[in-house]
């Protein structure tokens, strides 16, 4: 990695959602201001500042990545996934989002993106979980307005719609 | 009569909310979101590490003269360009919105910066100088009111705000006839319901008319309008203020954003630019809003069976540094309401309004229902326990009967409608208490800890404008004027080709009253939810509002779809007069359905509702003799039944009264006092319900806000009024993991008093719960004192008694303990050592060099020799996600050269000041090196104690090991040091995260 400059300004280019995104950033800056405010996807929400609340989580290199503690710089040449790429079409809804506006798994809307950036990822790698893991997965994540119940249920449904697919296509 | 079929209408479905779709994509418009005007600058605020402290002085000049700052405003300079906020009790106090001359709590703002990027203005405020002459502190609101507690403001003499009594009936008489007499007292904790945006707003000046604009993420009521406009000295005309599409929950918090919109306002001004300011989450949690908390002392007449026939308040309400509008009103909100679901007729109350060195208070969900219940319905529980009875009877005794609804309260609270032992027995029988009982029958067989509690709540809504004018005397309120009502307003428009829109000035904050809406007036116009259009934006400039208007006492179902339907209802009825003289049938044989209006008697006859409903914009000409155009109805909604308090402090506080019946049962480990819920059953009676899935999210959302509030959130303070749960680390959130599934019961009377029969529901839980779950507490260990939150370090005290301090000469163990736990002064201890290959003779001549010691102490820059054994030195020291800079003073003392030395210090800065002791010994290893072990005590307040312990303990051993290790380097080669380990880790893994590797 080179050095750094701390008072200069830093080109970074990265792909967002599958296009090629670039734009300059002081060393400093962090990766949730970059996405929302330099190249206005603003979807992503900030809610601490200091990793806990999840609201920021984003995907980078297929890992989950709390966006308000990483550096715009250190995503040079990233893939970088966000809530903005999880709709299969502007006008449609994925499973997972259609299972949340079915069962009310969202008040205001503010964590949601967090949160379904981390069950996107989590229901990739676990497609059958039980209650109890979607939980734990949850855990990493606070919403003051639902309590939580209806994005199990919500995540639980969407599993089980998502494991059915894949099963019709693999009998295909 | 219009004919609107109600079996298929759309009022009662759990249809998908229309907010959804954006919200899930990306494409909310919250706060933060919308662009800004080009050259926006940004504003960053210094706050006080002290808890209460007199300004000395204030020096912004390097600050002023960072390239990019373009204003630094003290409060002077506020205070010179505004008013005072207005003051909720009559008394010579004034409230800024930054601290003139004087600091109250930690957090307050006592200057701020506007700059280029907020990233420069928060480099300008690390360059503000302040010096402070500190006060002693008191956050107890019990030891505020004693002789010679620090006093506030002079204008409150023992820190007392307000003191009322009322009496209602003949309590003296009730408890003079009493069998017994029943008496608790508790101490409600300060919390807040942390919404995860925090506040945000831009603000502009126009010189030219001398008017401001304001978007803000505020949520109303917009009585805070007047304020605003009042310390900004412009009629209210010249004050726009204005609120995004979008707000990211506020469940009443985001009321508390009017200071800052005065302050951005001015900044505007000063600038002659549009000023954007966004709250971090470490600003909100030290010192944007929060609750009260409360010392209440309550007592009942009872007789022997368990009838309650007086009640004795004393409120004892801490409202913080500032009694700021619209406090106190978290105390008279339930001011009718202090019978809760009982049927008691005398009663007599006290109430004292304090304030301390904490956070100013303000709106929070439950807004006065947790701190009244908790004392209530605790008492009811105690009261079952000292007559022998079953709690659940005590309960059943007193409950206002069926049949006498409306039911007139004692303090004056009409509770509309109800059957509350209808929804008590329903409660009962489908929530499973039955199985209940007998899961606690067996675990307490088996030696466990395992009790059952109960909880029965009146949940007020919409809020009556006139309750808070309750805190004056009669002889005040009639100098002040009547002041009523509960304005509620809704305007629905039809443009030119017929299609529907509404607008209300209800500002929701993710209740999707966009969805109701469209559900309301569909079902008016015979149409669907997806063809009306419903807009929630709030414009003062534009649109129809009161002062009654926003999101606030769960008004929304009540009373605001309630004017939807009004206003919709009476453009329908013009409509049907239209569509009446071309179907050539009487007005009230037109009916609206499928998007048509047609006649009853022949379907067939029919015209399009668009047809007709554009019908006044294309040929107003052809409109029916007398008839108003159907172009745009607004509607204005107040209850006749919300009148102001009369001459003996009668006050019916609220409009509608659901009522809500908890129990739950719970189990304490008896090793680790940790709480699990085994069932948690929830019986509502929110009158007619509206949307299902969207009452249901309410519900459980309060119960999940509840349930923090009682096992684990407290906005903690040290006896010097240092903040101690600056961060989501700290200030612990319910997860995901905590929250259980409540079982929730509904029945349904409806209101008849509200349009659509509807009562408020989202607030109900934070009044029931804690005292439910603290009940069962108190059943499981058979204990009279419960206090929240039951976090399960206290219970295991319950359990087990209190742990005995350790004495005092005690070496500290390993991990350096704190000295107090959460709650006490923010002490640290840890110890240590280093080998360095250098004797100790090297060693000591560099612990007295400054040029050593400026290059091994982390951050310093210029380290100044006072004397040989004083120096000063200033510091830039990052601790968890607070940076700062540090003026340090090191001095040494009892020097037994080359063995020993003290090293003591204070630093002080603006995020926090501290100070401590070290003692350093250096011995010889035999190898020409020397082993340097050290013990230190340490303890930190401001901004920086607010980061909590957790980090403090590790942020400290890593900075003290890396002066040693530094010292080790500079003494000609690292041997290692040796902190105590695992913390670091700790705190690597909580705030921060392994960069990602190459790639460039
Ligand atoms: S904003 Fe990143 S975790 Fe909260
Ligand atoms: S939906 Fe509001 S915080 Fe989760």
């Amino acid at each position: 990695m080179p050095r750094l400059s701390a008072e200069g300004r830093h080109a970074v280019a990265f792909t967002l959602n599958g296009r090629a995104v670039d734009g300059v950033a002081e060393p400093r800056m962090l990766l949730s201001d970059f996405l929302r405010h330099v190249i206005g996807a603003t979807g992503t929400h900030v809610g601490c500042e200091h990793g806990v609340c999840g609201a920021c989580t984003v995907e980078v290199d297929g890992m989950l990545t709390r966006a308000c503690l990483t550096l715009a710089v250190q995503v040079e040449g990233s893939a970088i996934r966000t809530v903005e790429g999880l709709a299969p079409a502007p006008d449609r809804l994925s499973v997972l989002q259609a299972a949340f506006r079915r069962h009310h798994a969202l008040q205001c809307g503010f964590c949601t993106a967090g949160i379904l950036m981390s069950l996107d990822a989590f229901l990739k790698a676990t497609p059958r979980p039980d209650e109890a893991a979607v939980r734990d997965l949850l855990s990493g994540h606070l919403c003051r307005c639902t309590g939580y119940t209806p994005i199990v249920r919500a995540a639980l449904e969407a599993a089980a719609e998502l494991s059915a697919t894949q099963e019709e296509t693999a009998h295909a | 009569m219009l004919d609107v079929p109600q079996q298929d209408g759309w009022i009662g479905r759990a249809v998908e909310r229309v907010e959804d779709a954006a919200l899930l994509t990306g494409r909310g418009r919250f706060m933060d979101d919308l662009g800004t005007r080009p050259g926006t600058l940004h504003m960053a605020i210094l706050r006080s590490p002290h808890a209460h402290a007199d300004i000395l002085g204030v020096d912004c000049a390097t600050a002023g003269a960072l390239p990019g700052v373009e204003a630094v405003l003290t409060g002077a300079d506020i205070a010179r360009l505004t008013t005072s906020l207005v003051v909720g009790v009559k008394a010579p106090v004034s409230c800024w919105p930054m601290a003139v001359e004087r600091v109250r709590y930690v957090g307050e703002p006592v200057a701020l910066v506007v700059a280029r990027d907020r990233y420069v203005a928060e480099d300008a405020l690390d360059l503000i100088e302040v010096r402070y002459a500190t006060r002693a502190a008191v956050v107890d609101p019990l030891a505020a009111m004693d002789d010679g507690a620090p006093l506030l403001h002079d204008g409150f003499p023992r820190n007392t705000a307000s003191d009322r009594s009322f009496r209602y009936g003949d309590p003296e008489g009730a408890f003079a006839a009493a069998a017994r007499r029943v008496s608790i007292a508790v101490h409600y904790p300060r919390n807040s319901c942390t919404p995860i945006e925090t506040y945000g707003l831009v603000a502009e000046y126009d010189p030219g008319e001398d008017a401001y604009d304001v978007l803000a993420n505020f949520q109303g009521p917009f009585s805070i309008h007047a304020v605003i406009s009042r310390a900004l000295k412009v009629p209210g005309n010249r004050l726009r203020l204005r609120t995004p599409p979008d707000s990211g929950g506020s469940f009443g918090v985001k009321q508390g954003i009017f200071p800052y919109i005065v302050l951005a306002a001015v900044a505007a001004r000063v600038a002659g630019r549009p000023v954007k300011w966004i709250e971090d989450r470490l600003e909100h949690l030290m010192a944007s809003v929060s609750a009260t908390n409360r010392a209440t002392t309550l007592t009942a007449a009872v007789s022997a069976d368990g009838r309650v026939s007086a009640l004795d308040w004393d409120q004892v309400e801490d409202c913080g540094a500032h009694l700021r509008a619209p406090e106190p009103a978290t105390l008279y909100r339930m001011h009718g309401n202090l019978t809760g679901a009982y049927d008691i007729a005398h009663v007599s109350v006290r109430n004292r309004v304090v304030v301390t060195n904490k956070c100013p208070t303000g709106l929070n969900r439950g807004f006065g229902g947790p701190q009244v219940y908790f004392a209530l319905e605790r008492l009811m529980q105690r009261i079952a326990v000292e007559l022998g009875l079953d709690p659940l009877e005590v309960i059943r005794r007193n409950l206002v009967p069926a049949a006498s609804f409306p039911y007139r309260t004692a303090p004056g609270a009409l509770l509309d409608s109800g059957d509350y032992a209808g929804t008590l027995e329903a409660g009962i029988a489908e929530g499973g208490l039955a199985a209940l009982l007998a899961r606690r029958d067996a675990a307490r067989a088996e030696g466990r800890l395992y009790g059952i509690g109960y909880a029965a709540a009146v949940e007020p809504s919409v809020s009556n404008m006139g309750y808070i004018a309750t805190v004056l005397t009669p002889a005040e309120r009639r100098k002040a004027g009547p002041k009523n009502g509960a304005q509620a307003t809704a305007t629905v428009s039809i443009d030119p080709v017929g299609s529907v829109s509404v607008h209300v000035a209800s500002v929701p904050q993710g209740q999707g009253h966009r969805t109701v809406l469209s559900q309301v007036v569909a079902d008016a116009f015979g149409l669907t939810p997806g063809e009306i259009r419903v807009n929630t934006e709030m414009d003062t400039a534009k649109d129809a509002w009161s002062i009654a208007s926003g999101n606030y006492s769960s008004r929304f179902a009540a009373a605001v779809a309630g004017a939807a339907q009004i206003a919709a209802g009476r453009l329908a009825g013009r409509l049907a007069r239209i569509a009446a003289s071309q179907l050539n049938v009487p007005p009230d044989e037109v009916v609206f359905a499928g998007g048509k209006l047609s006649a009853r008697s022949n379907p067939a006859n029919a015209l399009a509702f668009s047809r007709v409903a554009a019908l006044s914009h294309w040929s107003p000409a052809q409109l029916p003799d007398g008839l108003a155009p159907t172009i745009r109805e607004t509607a204005f909604w107040t209850p006749p039944e919300l009148t102001a308090a009369d001459e003996e402090d009668h006050i019916n506080s609220s409009l509608c009264h659901g009522f809500i019946f908890d129990y739950c049962g719970i189990e304490v480990d008896r090793d680790t006092g940790e709480i699990r819920i085994d069932r948690y059953v929830t019986a509502h009676d929110c009158g007619t319900i509206l949307h299902p899935g969207m009452v249901d999210g309410q519900i459980r959302g309060g119960f999940a806000h509840a349930l923090g509030a009682a096992l684990l959130e407290e906005y903690a303070y040290g006896p010097d009024g240092s903040f101690l749960t600056g961060t989501f680390a700290d200030y612990l959130l319910p997860t995901a993991t905590e929250v259980p599934d409540p079982v929730i019961i509904h029945t349904q009377t409806p209101s008849p008093f509200t349009p659509l029969g509807a009562k408020g529901v989202g607030e109900g839980n934070c009044m029931s719960t804690p005292a439910c779950l603290a009940n069962a507490v108190a059943d499981a260990l058979g204990v009279a004192d419960i206090r929240l939150p039951l976090v399960p370090s206290g219970v295991a005290a319950l359990i087990q008694g209190e742990e005995r301090a350790a004495p005092p000469d005690a070496k500290p163990r390993g991990g350096a303990p704190k000295a107090a736990g959460a709650k006490g002064e923010k002490l640290m201890r840890g110890e240590g050592a280093a080998q360095v290959r250098a004797a100790p003779e090297a060693i000591w001549a560099m612990l007295l060099d400054p040029k050593t010691l400026e290059a091994i102490i982390p951050g310093a820059h210029g380290v100044e020799k006072i004397s040989d054994t004083h120096f000063r030195a200033d510091v830039t020291l990052g601790i968890g996600p607070v940076k700062g800079r540090y003026r340090a003073e090191v001095t040494l003392s009892d020097l037994d050269p080359p063995r020993a030395v003290t090293l003591g210090g204070k630093v002080e800065g603006n995020l926090g000041f501290g100070g401590g002791q070290g003692r350093i010994t250096l011995t010889p290893d035999g190898r020409g090196g020397t082993e340097v072990a050290y013990v230190y005590e340490a303890f930190v307040g401001g901004k920086v104690a607010s980061i909590g312990g957790r980090l403090l303990d590790g942020a400290a051993k890593v900075i003290i090991g890396q002066f040693f290790a530094a010292l080790a380097r500079r003494a000609g080669g690292a041997a290692g040091t040796t902190p105590r380990p695992g913390l670091l880790a700790r705190l690597l893994s909580l705030f921060s995260r392994t960069p990602k590797e190459g790639g460039r």
